[in-house]
């Protein structure tokens, strides 16, 4: 089996499941509990912060558990539309965020908020001197993810941070979801308020996931109830989701630091290879993410394409997992390009550390391959 | 081009006289001790200053480190260069380009020890200064009255040094030179702050704390120990001394009419504390009252408590508001430790209307009943006492090397 399809999901680590699974058994109490069993899992909970907060080099009391990217993104944006919503009702985004953005920004435009939409190039990329003109006195947010989900782009997160700076009022929110690991960013010196990562792209387990909020940021919760989470999320703690999710953030980091190069060789190796075949067009921008590669085959429903390659037990996916349901073009692509046809027939790879050279030029070979098969039959 | 020292001066240090060795062998023994994760840098002492050689460490990382240390007044990163011109103006633009955007104005200042340099004072002066506004142009002017940078250049037979920024540093005195104090350690917001701010004045202090198990919890005692962890960041490792208290304080609720309980509570706890003091050899008690703040911090309450001991009691916090104390503590980081809500010896017997004036002779009459002496040494002998280190995960967390 060739697992290609790592931005949909990654597998958990073997030593990630151990510890979900011995704090479930041992360590079950729930952490608001008065007993020792309690004291234990909040204990258990306040070391989970305690290393992930250093792991991302921030402070405890900033990092927020979450269910996952999704519920980042909704308590970043709609947490702090609603506790500055005094201060304007204006927020920048992207035309090419993940859904759990683009959806939220919509019904803030049903409450009442303004949306700016901030175009990208042929690369993926927003400029920042759209943004500087996109700014107003009533902005109150940005939001620009690191790493594009479908394409790899990596935004300028750095030079924006810097020219917010000159913005004390507006606050910065970074979808980190499919950037953390695979490149570096600095939350503290590039001024974010806000970032969300999701435990499950990075080998640890779905329904955990990790908001920063700044110290001094406030944000509306979208739960009330228990106040847990110094009141930002009521609900008892995922105590075991959380000590796995630490453990998990730290193993990537770990590898992150030891890779010597070979998640982007392998990119390159199938940019080359894709790039040398007719019929296909690379939606990917030159230098992206490491991890990820995408590319159309116009005249093919990539939906056949990926079954075709299923056979041969090679894992890929059309576009971002999340909207691939729905049947619908890939907004990205089609932002980046403006050709219908290139962005009905989007297939993305997404590999992680693990991955190895052979299975590109293996499924390399199988792409190739099926594409002979296809263009016959299907023209 | 790279920093390559860092200056450290000393502050009030420098005034002492016949005890300035052990002064100065204290604070390089603390510096040693905040550089451990620098394994590169060396230190060197002088009367005046001190210098750590950064051999290729992190100049920023490691002022971060070391301005927390208590002793040092100011600290200052320089580069030491050859006698070669080029290499001095290229070393003069590298150390303002370290600052760009944070100065406007500069001014250069040469001493000039080696009279054999072929430049003068003031030829250096002007050349390294044109230097400067040929490559700053539009950026940096010169002010010589009163600059954002005084670029300080020595001359010497060996080498040329530059400096000029001076960063504060925590000032103080070099912990333990002033001597031990016990801190009665609480687990609330004020205790530690004091304990901080005690250590600033040079004292070496260990905690007390008193525990009354059923009616506090484990965790109110882990708290204490998380607690003892911070402050055992200014020398490595912090004791406490752990009394269970619940006999005593049982015993108090029985005797003691209810509006003075909380009066005889803290006699006694004092009581104790001064006894665990003689034991460690110690030669004040530290507390974190600040007047008026509770029943137990008034004036009169402090009168009505204090005289069961003749040992000082130091109340750094005496004199600040509970917000300065907040902001200290989450200086300290000590803050989001202490407001976890578990109830500790303070809370829990707390009378719902405690005297607020307690006369002394009701309080010494009331206690006259009880033999309280006896209980005090049981308690003083079944103390725990524990050492807390740096960065050690404290007791009674899970054990989880496999978890994480």
């Amino acid at each position: 089996m060739i697992y290609f399809d790592n931005s949909a999901t990654t597998k958990p680590y073997p030593e990630v499941i151990d510890s979900f699974i011995k704090v479930s058994t041992d360590y079950f109490g729930n952490p608001s509990s008065l007993h020792g069993l309690g004291a234990k899992a909040e204990n258990l909970l306040t070391q989970a912060r305690r290393q992930v907060a250093e792991l991302l080099q921030v402070k405890s009391m900033e990092i927020c558990f979450t269910s996952g990217g999704t519920e980042g993104n909704n308590l970043a944006i709609k947490g702090a539309a609603h506790a500055y919503s005094g201060r304007g009702k204006h927020i920048i985004t992207t035309v090419m965020e993940h859904a759990s953005i683009k959806e939220t920004c919509k019904s803030l435009e049903e409450e009442g908020y303004e949306i700016t939409y901030l175009q990208v190039d042929s690369d993926g990329l927003v400029s920042v001197e759209e943004l500087k003109k996109a700014l107003r006195t009533d902005t109150i947010l940005v939001s620009i993810m690191s790493v594009n989900n479908e394409v790899g782009s990596i935004q300028p997160i750095a030079e924006i941070g810097q020219l917010l700076k000159e913005w004390p009022q507006v606050l910065f929110h970074v979808d980190h979801v499919q950037g953390i690991g695979k490149i570096p960013l600095d939350l503290t010196a590039g001024k974010i308020d806000l970032c969300t990562i999701s435990g499950h792209k990075f080998h640890g387990l779905k329904g955990t996931g990790v908001l920063y909020i700044r110290d001094g940021i406030r944000v509306s919760p979208l739960f009330t109830g228990g106040n847990q989470e110094a009141r930002l999320r009521s609900g008892t703690e995922n105590v075991a989701g959380f000590v796995a999710l630490a453990k998990a953030l730290r193993l990537t980091l770990q590898k992150s630091a030891q890779d010597d190069g070979k998640l982007t060789e392998i990119r390159e190796m199938l940019f080359q290879g894709l790039n040398d075949m007719q019929g296909v067009k690379i939606n990917s921008p030159k230098h992206g993410a490491p991890h990820i590669i995408n590319f159309s085959i116009p005249g093919i429903k990539s939906e056949v394409f990926i079954h075709s390659l299923e056979e041969k037990e090679i894992y890929l996916s059309t576009t971002s997992a999340c909207s691939s349901k729905k049947k619908s073009v890939s907004d990205t692509v089609l932002a980046m390009f403006h050709d219908q046809r290139r962005a009905e027939s989007v297939i993305r790879i997404s590999t992680s550390y693990g991955n190895e050279h052979y299975e590109a030029e293996l499924v390399l070979r199988e792409i190739k391959n099926t594409l002979l098969k296809l263009q016959k039959v299907m023209r | 081009m790279k920093f390559d020292h860092i200056i450290i001066r000393y502050g009030e240090i420098s005034t002492k006289k016949r005890n300035r060795k052990s002064f100065v062998d204290k604070l390089k023994n603390h510096i040693r001790w905040a550089l451990r994760d620098f394994k590169a840098a060396t230190l060197q002492a002088s009367r005046e200053r001190m210098y750590i050689l950064l051999n290729g460490e992190d100049h920023q990382k490691i002022i971060d480190q070391i301005k927390s240390v208590y002793g040092i007044q100011s600290l200052s990163p320089a580069l030491k260069v050859g006698r070669d011109i080029e290499e001095i103006k290229a070393a003069a633009l590298y150390y303002v380009d370290q600052l760009s955007g944070e100065i406007e104005t500069f001014k250069v200042s040469t001493k000039r020890s080696d009279k054999d340099f072929p430049y003068n004072t003031n030829e250096m002066n002007h050349l390294l200064g044109g230097h400067l506004l040929r490559n700053k142009d539009g950026i940096l002017k010169v002010d010589v009255k009163k600059p954002d940078l005084n670029l300080l250049v020595e001359i010497r037979k060996e080498a040329v040094y530059l400096s000029g920024v001076n960063i504060q540093g925590a000032g103080g005195l070099p912990f333990g030179s002033s001597g031990k104090a016990m801190l009665m350690l609480s687990g609330g917001i004020d205790s530690p702050v004091a304990g901080f701010l005690s250590m600033k004045r040079g004292l070496e202090i260990e905690c007390i704390h008193f525990y009354s198990p059923p009616f506090t919890s484990e965790r109110s005692k882990q708290k204490v120990m998380d607690l003892a962890e911070k402050l055992a960041l200014v020398n490595g490792s912090m004791k406490v001394h752990i009394v269970p208290f619940t006999e005593i304080q049982l015993l108090i609720q029985k005797q003691i009419p209810e509006n003075y309980t909380m009066t005889s509570t803290r006699r006694l706890m004092l009581r104790i504390a001064d006894a665990i003091r003689e034991k460690e050899e110690a030669l004040a008690i530290i507390t974190g009252e600040s007047l008026g703040q509770v029943a137990s911090q008034t004036m009169n309450s402090m009168f009505a408590i204090n005289e069961v001991i003749s040992t000082p009691v130091l109340r750094p916090l005496i004199a600040m508001d509970k917000l300065e104390i907040i902001d200290l503590a989450k200086q300290y980081d000590t803050f989001e430790i202490s407001n976890q809500p578990y109830e500790d010896c303070c809370t829990v017997f707390t009378p719902a209307s405690p005297k607020t004036k307690p006369k002394l002779e009701k309080v010494q009459y009331y206690e006259s009943f009880v033999d309280f002496d006896k209980l005090i040494e049981a308690c003083v002998e079944q103390t725990e006492t524990r050492k807390i280190h740096f960065g050690e995960k404290a007791a009674g967390e899970v054990q989880t090397e496999d978890l994480f």
